[in-house]
This record gives C-alpha cells, structure tokens and sequence, in this order.
C-alpha cells in the first residue's frame, strides 16, 4: 500500500508535507519550465509588501562553505502588482499558494494581509518577521517579543486565512516566540529564517555584501534549525512547518522526526529545481522501508532518551 | 527559451595555453537549443566544495555536445580542472536572451576582451554577415581561439597590453582606430563580451557614435532562472519614478544594449 502523504496545517491539507520555501522559488513562472508546480507540496512565494521595493545593491550573495550569504533585501512588486500579475498564474495549479508578507510597520502587515485576504486563490500567509536584511521594521519584529505580538495579533484581526508567523532563529528561546505565535492564534509557525552572517574579503579587507551583512542559508545552517525545530515543536500544540539547509530526502526526515509536520526547500532549489520533488519521493521510499502507513506517524517520533552511541549503522 | 536539466557527460578537457581549459560535453538534450551568446549552469559533482552551480558562456556547439572555455579562479572552477571524461555534470540551460540576430545593413564588430571571444564564437558562425573581431588582453597567452575566427571569414585585429602581439594598448583603441577609418560604407553594430570595464568603455564609444553595441553582461549568480534576484544590473526607466530599474541578467540578460545601462 501506497503510504498516506497528507499533512495538515491548520485548515489546510496539503498532499504531501514538502513546500518551497520564500524567497527560492520566486512567484512560480521562474521555475515552471523546470518543476510540475501542481506536483508541489505548497508555493511559498517571494516575500510581499504594501509598495513596489527595489531591495539592496549587488553584490548580494556570496557562497560560503556549504553555503550562501544572502542580502537581497526583499524586491518586489507589491502587493496589488503580484495579485494582478502573479496570482492569475498560481490560481492555474492545484497546488496551495501562501503569500509570504512583510511590512515596514505593525499597519503595513495589516494591509498587506486584509488586501490578499480579498483575493482568490491565496491558500495561507506566512509573516515575514526575520527577515536579517531589512533595517527598520521587519527583522526587529522578530527578535523582540512585544512587537512580534503585536504584529501576529494585527494580522490575525485582518485575516481569516491561515497565519503562519517565519521565527528567527537568533533569539535565546525560540519556543516563547513559538508559543507567543500559538498563543495570538496563529495555525503554525515555520522556521527558521536565514541567520544573521557575513563574510569579508581579506585582500581588500571590504565586506562582500554591499549590505555589509546578510542571512546564512543552505546545509551550512540544517542541523541549527533541526534543534531550534525541536525547541519549537515541544513548545506548542500547532504544527511546525521546518526549513533550513534541506538537501535530501533525510534532511527533511530530521524535520519530521523532530516534530515539524511540514518542511520546505529552500537554497536547494538554485542547486537542482527538482529537490522538493526528490524530497518526496525519498520520504515515501523511507516510509515503505519503514512500514509506515502515513507520513503522520513519523512526526516527532525523535528517540530523544536513547541518543546513538556510535554503534554499528551510526555513520560518521 | 526552453530550458532543460540534463545529465551531460565529459567528453573531453584539455588545457589551453594562458591558463584556460577547454571542457567538451556530450548534452544531446541542451546542445541543439543553444542560440548565440546563451549560457548553461554547470552542477559541480560532489564532493566539490561548491555548493551553487557556474555559469558558463557556451563557446561552441557540435550536433550533440557542447564547449566550454574557462579558467580556473575560483573553488567551483579549480575543481573543474580535475573532470575526466565520461564524468556526469547536470546542466541547466540554455540560458538567457542571448545576441540578437546581426542587421545585414551593418557591419558587425564583435569586440571581446581575453576569454570573451569564447562567448561569441556562435555568433560569429551564425551570423548572415561577416565582419571583423577586435580582441584585447593582457598578454599574446590571453588572445585565444583567433584561427577559429578567420577560418568562418572573419578579419581579427589584435591589441595586448604589454604588446606582445599585435596592436600595444586596449580594444578600445582598436575600436577608436575603426571608428576614424573613413572607408567604411555601412555602419558597424557591435557585439561585445569582456570584464566590466572594457564592456562599459565600449558603451561609451557607442552611445558617442551612435553606434548599436549589444553587451553581453557578467554577473555572480545563483540559480540561473529569475528567481534569487542576485544578477541583477541597473537600466534606465523612464517609467520608474527614480529613473531606473533592476533587470535581471540570467533572464532579461545576458545581452543588453549599451544605452539602457546604468554604469557604477
């Protein structure tokens, strides 16, 4: 028997728990040549505000070891541009879209969400609280408590979609922050966002983001987000949507067994489009392996008491 | 465009004098599609410590396989220097706007600085009309693929910078010497691909003549296809409230016209 797939976020069910993550996968179109976007778990698209932004000068990303540096400080079009020029495209797929929003204010969120809220076709909002390349508003939000309430409960009274706030991982105790989401009534939290990085040029001496510093993404930054994972999903009773340095199929599977219900593809996608894909077919294959009957059963199954010890299977 | 991911295999790689490696692949799927000035991202094989793909100009295209001119600067690219044959390396691509067709009513300049020439070689082969290269370099060792040019019927006239072959000085000087020679009947339309520098003293030297120059523009990037937004090069927008926007140069470029850019 074909092993059950399906995972529930909140009101949403998706047909299988692996997504594309913001910010790696543009609005869609860019990768539509490449993937089968009705094949995908969910689009998370390219964070949105109210206005059109421009985003910071280049250079604006820089390979690390195993690794990238981002500072793309958000472009985009704004929020009534992608409702007219993206959501006709995504509305073709049966696949879940969430809107991953940011804003320059606590209102701006507000706005951002009430206008998509109006629109057919937006599955969820993810709220963009960490991004590390926004200097006012946006990265503040997420690291201090009282303002990522604050921006949580405006966008929970603007909306009766599903609200997904993005954590930081640069905080002493992510599960407050989780808890405070679960608390403001949000249907899940997804993390982590990018870390806060950077990178100089030792000949020059000069940093080599034109931003100065940026988000470390990519295998550099899984096993961080698997322990803050963890910390999240003990924390709270929603469901726990995990990114960070997903390659393979096991980077997800580290999710999942940590407690995440959901896990998206992020940096992967620039190495090969079809990781998200690969993902599933490898968590299905590691399901029959495993007879279990559904992805479910997996979820926050870690083996937290009885550590490996370094015998045979455990692989250096 | 339709892009495609394909397993290639190496077919061959050697050494070319200056530094350089030519890698040969056998891409039956990409090889066809690739028009002139287009790019593929190359996938390093693991365990290369280079987590994103490299693009690459496509130098030259064979029926099923394709060419490749490098050198190595960079982790990515030093361990493309060690790639036997029948290696598999995923590629995606083609890539890229790519030159537009050369008018018939000019004559067409194709003006390259050191391993540029490479990314206009299918447009020298493809184009309706011969007309001459202008290559500058370093050194003698930094003008590569010349026989390759004059072969197709094209005139190349070479600058180096420490003279040790053919004009003492840059391309541009070259492409000052073409602009004051009286004897030409038709306007030139230039073609050009070379480091940012030479790219932007080229655009001047159009826009003072009211000369058409397309540019084959160079920048770091991730994914290939639109959606990191990391290549992006300033244009002109009269449309933008501050005059200009961003393009991206995996999808709007490679190719843009010399008056539409915004130099820095």
């Amino acid at each position: 028997m074909e092993p059950d797939l399906t995972v529930q976020i909140g009101p949403l069910r998706l047909r299988h728990p692996v997504m594309v993550a913001s910010g790696t996968f543009g609005y869609g179109p860019e990768y539509a040549e490449l993937v089968d976007l009705a094949e995908l778990g969910a689009i998370v698209v390219k964070g949105i505000c109210l206005e059109p932004t421009k985003g910071n000068p280049v250079p604006r990303t820089v390979e690390t070891p195993s690794g990238l540096i981002n500072a793309i400080g958000l472009p985009g079009p704004g929020v009534d541009e992608f409702v007219r020029r993206y959501l006709p495209f995504l509305r073709q797929f049966p696949t879940p879209v969430i809107v991953n929003i940011w804003g320059h204010t606590v209102e701006e969120y507000g706005e951002v969400a009430r206008r998509l809220a109006a629109e057919e076709g937006v599955s969820a909002l993810e709220i963009n609280v960490s991004c590390p390349n926004i200097k006012e508003g946006s990265r503040a939000f997420g690291v201090h408590l009282d303002s990522f309430r604050r921006v949580v409960d405006t966008v929970r009274a603007a909306t009766d979609l599903p609200i997904i706030p993005k954590l930081a991982p640069n905080v002493p105790d992510v599960s407050v922050f989780a808890r405070a989401a679960e608390e403001a009534g949000a249907d899940a939290v997804s993390l982590i966002n990018s870390i806060p990085a950077m990178a100089v040029d030792v000949e020059t001496r000069r940093p080599k983001l034109a931003n100065v510093t940026g988000g470390l993404t990519g295998p550099a930054i899984h096993p961080i987000a698997v322990k803050l994972v963890w910390d999240a999903a003990r924390a709270v009773r929603i469901p726990v949507i995990a990114m960070g340095g997903i390659m393979t199929a096991d980077d997800a599977l580290e999710f999942l067994i940590v407690g995440a219900t959901a896990v998206a593809v992020g940096t992967a996608n620039f190495v090969d489009p079809r990781t998200a894909l690969l993902v599933r077919d490898g968590i299905r294959g590691y399901l029959r392996r495993h007879g279990l009957a559904s992805v479910r059963d997996l979820i926050g199954t870690v083996q937290a008491d009885t550590p490996s010890c370094g015998e045979p299977g455990y692989t250096y | 465009m339709t892009m495609r991911l394909e397993d290639a295999r190496v077919v061959s790689q050697e050494p070319v004098p200056g530094g350089y490696y030519r890698l040969r692949l056998y891409a039956p799927t990409v090889s066809p599609q690739v028009r002139p000035g287009q790019f593929v991202h190359v996938r390093l094989p693991a365990p290369a410590d280079a987590l994103l793909r490299r693009p690459f100009s496509v130098y030259r295209t064979e029926g099923p396989d394709l060419e490749i001119l490098y050198k190595p600067v960079g982790r990515g690219t030093r361990a493309m220097t060690e790639l036997c044959p029948g290696v598999r390396l995923n590629l995606l691509g083609p890539l890229g706007n790519g030159f537009p067709r050369p008018s018939v009513d000019h004559i067409p300049l194709l003006v390259a600085g050191g391993y540029g020439m490479a990314a206009l070689y299918l447009l020298a082969r493809e184009s309706p009309v011969r007309g001459a290269v202008l290559v500058g370099g370093a050194t003698s060792h930094d003008i590569l693929c010349v026989p390759e040019f004059e072969r197709m019927g094209w005139e190349v006239r070479i600058a180096t910078e420490d003279g040790s072959l053919g004009h003492r000085g840059l391309v541009t000087d070259l492409l000052d010497a073409w602009g004051a020679a009286p004897q030409n009947s038709k306007p030139p339309e230039l073609f050009a691909c070379g480091p940012h520098g030479m790219l932007q003293a080229v655009a001047e030297r159009a826009i003072r003549n009211d000369w058409t120059a397309w540019l084959s523009m160079d920048r770091a990037m991730c994914c290939g296809v639109g959606a990191c937004l990391t290549c992006v090069q300033k244009i002109r927008d009269p449309a933008s409230p501050d005059g200009w926007a961003w393009v991206r140069i995996c999808r709007e470029g490679p190719v843009l016209e010399a008056r539409q850019v915004v130099w820095e």
